[in-house]
């Protein structure tokens, strides 16, 4: 195997990667979101989405939502370095549980008139978004779903005067009545 | 309102931070002081139960701690300034970290209305600290500096070691506050390490390794961090089923160099017979390491026919670098202690006469061999007159980084374990030299020598200082070739004998520096005059620099060249150069 002179191994590795969802409960304290971050961009992990909030004010839990992609190797080395930080409560990999539900929320600003109005309000009514903003005009939409149906949104709205989107990331859930 | 003036838990940040370290036993305090860190000076100097050690340059004094941890099985304690006091912490930090020491480094900060105003040597502690350490804190109100006082000693030595940071601003040291003795509720309730393995997976392990015909034990740190009882364990073990072990770096001493089943150290610059073993054994049994890529060799390449048992208590070293068969999270000493009972109740010992026969082949190659000289000093040579002449002794030994390093852990026997201090995951020059003073610190009847390689000692030098200020007769022993070894040797094998900067022009004379610091200064030319030297350097009670002068151009052997695999490694008669060309296939023309 003929590689560069050096120290290390430095053939890649190109194994296939996956895309997974984790939910990470951490205590809400100052520099927690950098940890978090900072081990990504550290490590080398990817970040395809993130969506944070504080979730239990009482007790300071916050939810962080990641989705990422890897290995599975990789996958399975963030989800223990994650639970290895101080203030990191659990992992869940929801992914893998199966039966999650994963939500996002964009809001998608439209500049427009004649047909190409007419023809994105009827659009927005196909994909249940609602009107949060008209001028005569504009429209602002909002909707909600999962990650895929949202980009399928936003790529019909292109040719009719798309004019910026603002997305919230992904927030995830399991179904049932179990709890993370 | 109650008159608060007489409760004794009542006093300033300063004064708790004292406290503290007398609360968790600190005895030494390696430090320097500066502008953010004054009022804990001022209480330091109002005491006497905690001495501090004024170190040279604050890296020194990170270093020095981790050497007094390592010797010990205690938390190091650090205490350095704001700005330049915590940046220059840095690397002692990030070592720590990738060696699992326990390091506590208060540091001081400027005061919280000034944070963020560019404020004179102010800098972002936690923010810098945070991806060196296993965690950091910046204390805000001087009622919650108790707690992660408290916390950041909890966390520094609990499940796997390391450093932490406790960034205190000046306004918080001189406000007054509620102190408290240690409790359960100062830690996160989301910390939480294992520490007992899982019962089935050693089960699983036992069944493993009882019906093994090629085994190896691979043991690391983590069996030295665990404490002595897990080193007792781990020779129990190699006693109860009669296999081989090799170990790494970090884990040199948990078995004894002069027992039977020992291979030697394995890796890049190991033993052939413990590569060897490593790549055709059946079963590894693999104990506090981490596969670390100076071990692996080519990962695709690594033990390819073996089922493999990984001990560790951090999860996240599981199937890192290499997949295992068998992971079992837990504490080193704790795990071994269940999986020993449970072989001595299920198992008998396997019979693996053929594999010690195989083993006794690879050995018969003494890959450590180097041709004798009696005219120049050659480095093995030195090491092990060093190693002999201080057999019996209660010896301490710490090394920079370089071929130094290695030829001290190839020739130089470890009976024990906390005997052998050396950067291994970061590669520190100048580590040696400040660890030194942190041990000798600990164990000032002991004999502490630093194993240094001319380049390296001369990143710290400035601690021999401290080490004469504190009466601490360490025993610097340069092997000195008047190049950076290992660079060298790498831009011989790989860069085309191109010797770009890795040759030590405008070297110092040791002995007059030594003379200079108010030490002695030895110096050794000839392999006849090395043992009296030696023996001199030993008797001497105060630091020493001793300035070994040997062969410059020798090469550290055995050697798996980078992108090998464990079974392609160089050894010292082989490492012709034609052998050597093409074993680096990639380097370019050679010697």
């Amino acid at each position: 195997m003929n590689q560069p002179a050096s120290a290390y191994f430095l053939e890649e590795r190109h194994d296939p990667t996956e895309t997974h969802t984790l939910s990470v409960l951490v205590q809400n304290e100052p520099g927690v979101l950098a940890r978090v971050i900072g081990l990504f961009s550290g490590r080398g992990y990817n970040i395809e989405s993130l969506t944070v909030s504080e979730t239990e004010s009482q007790k300071h839990l916050s939810r962080i939502t990641i989705v990422t992609t890897g290995t599975p190797m990789v996958i399975q080395q963030i989800k223990h370095q994650l639970d290895r930080m101080i203030p990191v409560y659990r992992v869940v990999d929801m992914t893998l549980t199966g039966s999650s539900i994963e939500r996002e929320l964009a809001m998608v600003k439209v500049r427009g008139g004649g047909d190409h109005r007419v023809e994105a309000l009827r659009l927005a009514d196909a994909f249940r978004a609602r009107v949060i903003d008209a001028t005569t005009e504009s429209f602002v939409f909002e909707i909600t779903g999962n990650s895929s149906k949202i980009s399928q949104f936003i790529d019909l709205m292109r040719p009719l005067g798309l004019v910026e989107v603002s997305r919230t990331g992904v927030a995830a859930i399991t179904r049932g009545p179990e709890g993370m | 309102m109650t008159d608060k003036s007489h409760d004794p838990n009542q006093m300033t940040g300063a004064a708790m931070i004292v406290r503290a370290f007398i609360d968790h036993g600190v005895q030494h305090v390696f430090g320097y002081p500066g502008g953010a860190v004054l009022p804990i000076y001022d209480e330091i100097f109002q005491q006497s139960e905690v001495e501090h050690i004024l170190v040279r340059h604050e890296q020194g004094a990170g270093h020095a701690a981790e050497g007094y941890a390592r010797s010990t099985g205690r938390p190091g304690v650090v205490l350095v300034t704001s700005g330049p006091g915590a940046t220059n912490m840095v690397t002692p930090l990030t070592d720590a970290l990738m060696d699992s020491i326990p390091l506590v480094c208060i540091t001081g900060q400027v005061p919280t209305h000034l944070i963020g105003n560019d404020a004179f040597q102010e800098c972002d502690t936690v923010g810098i600290t945070r991806p060196a350490t296993k965690h950091n804190w910046l204390v805000r109100d001087v009622n919650d500096l108790a707690r992660v006082l408290h916390e950041a000693f909890y966390v520094a030595t609990t499940g796997r070691p390391g450093p932490v940071v406790v960034d205190v601003p000046k306004d918080v040291q001189f406000a007054t506050g509620t102190y408290h003795p240690p409790r359960k509720s100062d830690v996160h309730i989301s910390y939480t390490p294992r520490v007992k393995g899982d019962a089935t997976q050693i089960r699983k392990a036992v069944a493993m390794l009882a019906n093994a015909k090629r085994p190896v034990i691979y043991s690391g740190g983590g069996v030295i961090n665990s404490g002595p009882e897990a080193s007792q364990l781990l020779r129990q073990l190699v006693e109860a089923t009669g296999f081989p072990i090799t170990s790494t770096l970090m884990g040199l001493g948990a078995y004894p160099a002069s027992g039977p089943n020992w291979l030697g150290m394995l890796g890049m610059h190991g033993t052939y017979e413990a590569n060897m073993t490593m790549h055709d054994c059946d079963v590894m049994l693999c104990v506090g390491a981490r596969f670390d890529d100076r071990i692996t060799g080519r990962t695709d390449a690594f033990s390819p026919g073996s089922k493999k048992i990984h001990i560790d208590i951090d999860p996240s070293s599981i199937n890192k670098n290499i997949r295992v068969d068998v992971p079992i999270i837990g504490d080193a000493g704790n795990v071994l202690g269940d999986l020993l009972q449970v072989f001595k109740a299920e198992a008998r010992k396997p019979d693996i006469k053929a594999w010690w026969q195989q083993i006794a082949q690879w050995r018969a190659r003494n890959s450590l061999s180097y041709r004798k000289n009696n005219d120049i000093i050659l480095p093995q040579y030195a090491i092990q007159r060093l190693f002999e002449l201080t057999r019996g002794k209660d010896t301490y030994i710490t090394t920079e980084v370089g071929q130094h390093q290695m030829w001290a852990a190839q020739f130089f026997g470890f009976e024990e374990p906390h005997r052998w201090m050396t950067s291994g995951g970061l590669g520190t020059m100048g580590y040696g030299l400040p660890a030194a003073v942190g041990v000798q610190v600990a164990h000032p009847d002991s004999l502490v020598i630093d194993i240094a390689g001319d380049a390296s000692v001369q990143m710290t030098i400035q601690e021999m200082s401290t080490a004469v200020q504190f009466e601490l007769p360490i025993k610097i022993f340069i092997l000195n070739n008047q190049y950076m070894g290992m660079v060298r040797q790498w831009q011989q094998l790989l860069h085309g004998n191109r010797l770009s900067h890795s040759y030590s022009e405008a070297l110092p004379d040791f002995v007059k520096l030594a003379d200079a610091y108010g030490c002695v200064g030895l110096q050794a030319h000839k392999p006849a005059d090395l043992d009296g030297a030696i023996k001199e350097m030993i008797s001497i009670k105060r630091p020493v620099l001793f300035d070994c002068r040997v062969a410059a151009l020798e090469n550290c052997f055995p050697m798996i060249p980078s992108g090998k695999a464990h079974n392609e490694m160089l050894l010292p008669e082989e490492a012709t150069d034609e052998a050597t060309a093409k074993a680096f296939s990639g380097g370019k023309a050679l010697v």
